[in-house]
């Protein structure tokens, strides 16, 4: 078990938690610049993790750090991507431009959103943010002049200062970059106090209040600054498929964000990047078990075994099968997400024999988010 | 000086009057408690200080200034923090970051400094810190600085609910029942913070409090209230032998 001597107070507001730490990062980040040339086939992939990591972070905002559980965030991020490709393509925007723009509109949305939202706690913001999904989707698809409606709408490979980003390498640094800016803007809000008054309206928001926290401010900024992220994660969103229309941003993409982030586990950004990854690489490792599962199961057990697998596995609504099997389960047996299991697996080894089943025992509660006045 | 001033107070839920024209005035450096039967209206005095209620009539003076009609988050700005019966802390944080929520009302960093944490919100950070771990220390909460509040003792949770009002740098510091739960030694332990609060802090507090023995060592003045009115204003004493106060609690 490793100690942290501290003999500052300038520790406890860094950002890593030692030198050791910060060392991983720095490998880690290493390893990300040198991953284009080890695996260059799942480059498009792993950019789209980066997408869903900053999805992942925005909602971690709002549902993990401030309590307040949003099913309507796939409706933001169309914003963010629509607006930057009417920005560049329709207006004739520079790039940077186009995003800052699409971005500070998707914030401006993200309030208007957030408005009603001071009013209302629990499951009934979430149904009012379904619902504006589901209005905003009816937009895409009838604002022709802007959207392309039903027919859609091409995107143009990103040009940038210049630069063309139009490959799989540079779309990936692109995307890297942004999640790294993301993940650094939102560890220093929450280092600050904005981050512990939206903590404080998680947990209690009477005792948040009595301590002179503007709840209406808060959840305001809260809400507009996850739209903000998602804005900018629609703008490169809407590159990688390089095709909009209306049905993509659908519920099913706005439950799987809320399943990223329960998934992930709530309330820590680790969490966000473990879910991103879990949604956005589940489908490949699917249609991946899906080629070879069959054949492996033939040689193992025969060809009537094989080829009952490749039915099942041949079943059309597979993946949300699994999508959904995989929320229920994490629910009941993991409510802290990846991220706490991952937590518990570091602790086990740095006790090593000295490991209690029930050191996490207490800590194995819901958030308080519906619990008021 | 009076610091703080009810005026008429009167509040209405549905048909019941829980509060019924209630006046008093607490002097600064004072320690003012309010005692009662279940149900007199105690905790609804405290929530209207509050702002969680809006009183029906009648109205609040703080340092002579109207207070009835401020937002909610506006009482802790003016000098007045609050514990709560029923502890309400933030129990999937530190005792540290309970604390450092406490400093909100002296937050000075705008969002977007905050957002590049710019060294100046760093240099606040540090004078938040220091605030809190003064706190801590008069305390004596430094076994427990970075443990989660989920994990700690009933007991510990009042102190630390304590120190995070301390860490607002209240004028006024409302304690809603600050013994409910506590052992007869914690109990005592209370009465020595709350002593220390006033004497060496110089906080004026204002307590509900059911515990006599806390009462009458701690209060300088008290007041009873029974069905939403004051029946007794005095010193502890004096109020203990009112005989509206001793029919209020036996009956008769």
């Amino acid at each position: 078990m490793r100690f942290v001597f501290k003999t500052s107070y300038l520790q406890d507001l860094g950002l890593f938690r030692d030198g050791i730490q910060r060392n991983w990062y720095v490998v880690l980040l290493i390893g990300l610049l040198i991953l284009p040339r080890l695996v260059p086939e799942y480059l498009v992939d792993v950019s789209l993790v980066f997408i869903y990591g900053l999805c992942g972070l925005s909602l971690m905002v709002l549902a993990g750090y401030t309590g307040l559980v949003s099913l309507g965030h796939a409706a933001f991020l169309g914003i963010g991507a629509y607006a930057h490709v009417y920005f560049t393509q329709d207006a004739g925007l520079p790039w940077m431009v186009a995003l800052i723009l699409a971005t500070i509109l998707t914030a401006g949305v993200g309030v208007l959103v957030g408005l009603p939202a001071l009013r209302m706690t629990g499951l009934y913001l979430t149904i009012a943010t379904l619902a504006f999904a589901v209005i905003i989707q009816e937009v895409f698809t009838r604002w022709d002049a802007v959207t392309g409606g039903l027919k859609g709408k091409a995107v143009n490979k990103p040009l940038i200062f210049g630069v063309s980003f139009a490959g799989d390498v540079p779309f990936y640094f692109l995307c890297l970059a942004f999640l790294v800016i993301g993940l650094w803007l939102t560890a220093n809000l929450l280092r600050a106090p904005t981050g512990r008054a939206w903590v404080a309206i998680r947990d209690s928001e009477i005792a948040a209040q009595s301590m002179g926290v503007s709840l209406p401010m808060y959840k305001t900024m809260a809400f507009a600054y996850s739209a903000a992220l998602m804005g900018a994660a629609g703008a490169l969103f809407a590159h990688k498929i390089g095709f909009l229309a209306p049905d993509i941003f659908s519920v099913l993409l706005s439950i799987q964000f809320l399943l990223m982030v329960v998934v992930g586990g709530l309330g820590s950004l680790h969490g966000a990047v473990f879910g991103a990854i879990f949604v956005a690489m589940l489908p490949v490792a699917i249609s991946q078990a899906r080629d070879a599962l069959p054949a492996l199961v033939g040689q193992i057990a025969g060809s009537t075994a094989s080829l009952l697998v490749d039915r099942f596995v041949k079943q059309p609504g597979l993946e949300p099968g699994i999508f959904g099997l995989i929320l229920v389960l994490f629910i009941l047996f993991e409510p802290l997400g990846i991220y706490g299991r991952w937590t518990k697996i570091k602790l086990y080894f740095s006790l090593f024999p000295l490991y209690k089943q029930a050191t996490f025992r207490r800590q194995k509660t819901y958030m308080r988010s519906e619990r008021l006045r | 000086m009076t610091l703080l001033a009810a005026e008429n107070l009167a509040i209405n839920f549905g048909g019941i009057r829980a509060v019924d024209g209630v006046s008093f005035a607490v002097e600064a450096g004072q320690v003012f408690t309010i005692i009662g039967p279940n149900g007199a209206g105690k905790t609804t005095i405290f929530n209207l200080m509050s702002r969680i209620y809006d009183p029906s009539q009648g109205r609040l003076l703080f340092e002579g200034e109207d207070i009835t009609g401020i937002a909610p988050h506006q009482i802790a700005r003016r000098g007045i923090a609050r514990t709560f019966q029923n502890i309400e802390l933030f129990e999937h944080a530190t005792v540290l970051h309970n604390l450092l929520l406490g400093r909100h009302v002296h937050r000075k960093s705008r969002f977007v400094e905050e957002l590049l944490f710019l060294p100046h919100v760093r240099a606040l950070e540090l004078a938040h810190r220091e605030a809190a771990e003064k706190v801590i220390d008069f305390l004596d909460l430094m076994p427990y600085r970075d443990s989660f509040v989920v994990n700690l003792p009933y007991g510990v949770r009042k102190v630390v609910e304590l120190g995070r009002a301390l860490c607002t740098e209240p004028k006024l510091l409302l304690l809603d029942e600050p013994s409910s739960g506590l052992s007869v030694e914690e109990t005592e332990g209370m009465a020595f913070w709350i002593e220390d609060i006033r004497t060496l802090l110089g906080i004026t507090v204002l307590m509900v409090e059911h515990d006599m023995s806390l009462v009458s060592a701690v209060s300088d003045r008290v007041l009873a209230l029974n069905y939403g009115r004051a029946i007794a204003l005095g010193t502890a004493r004096e109020v203990q032998d009112h005989p509206e106060v001793v029919k209020a609690y036996l009956g008769g």
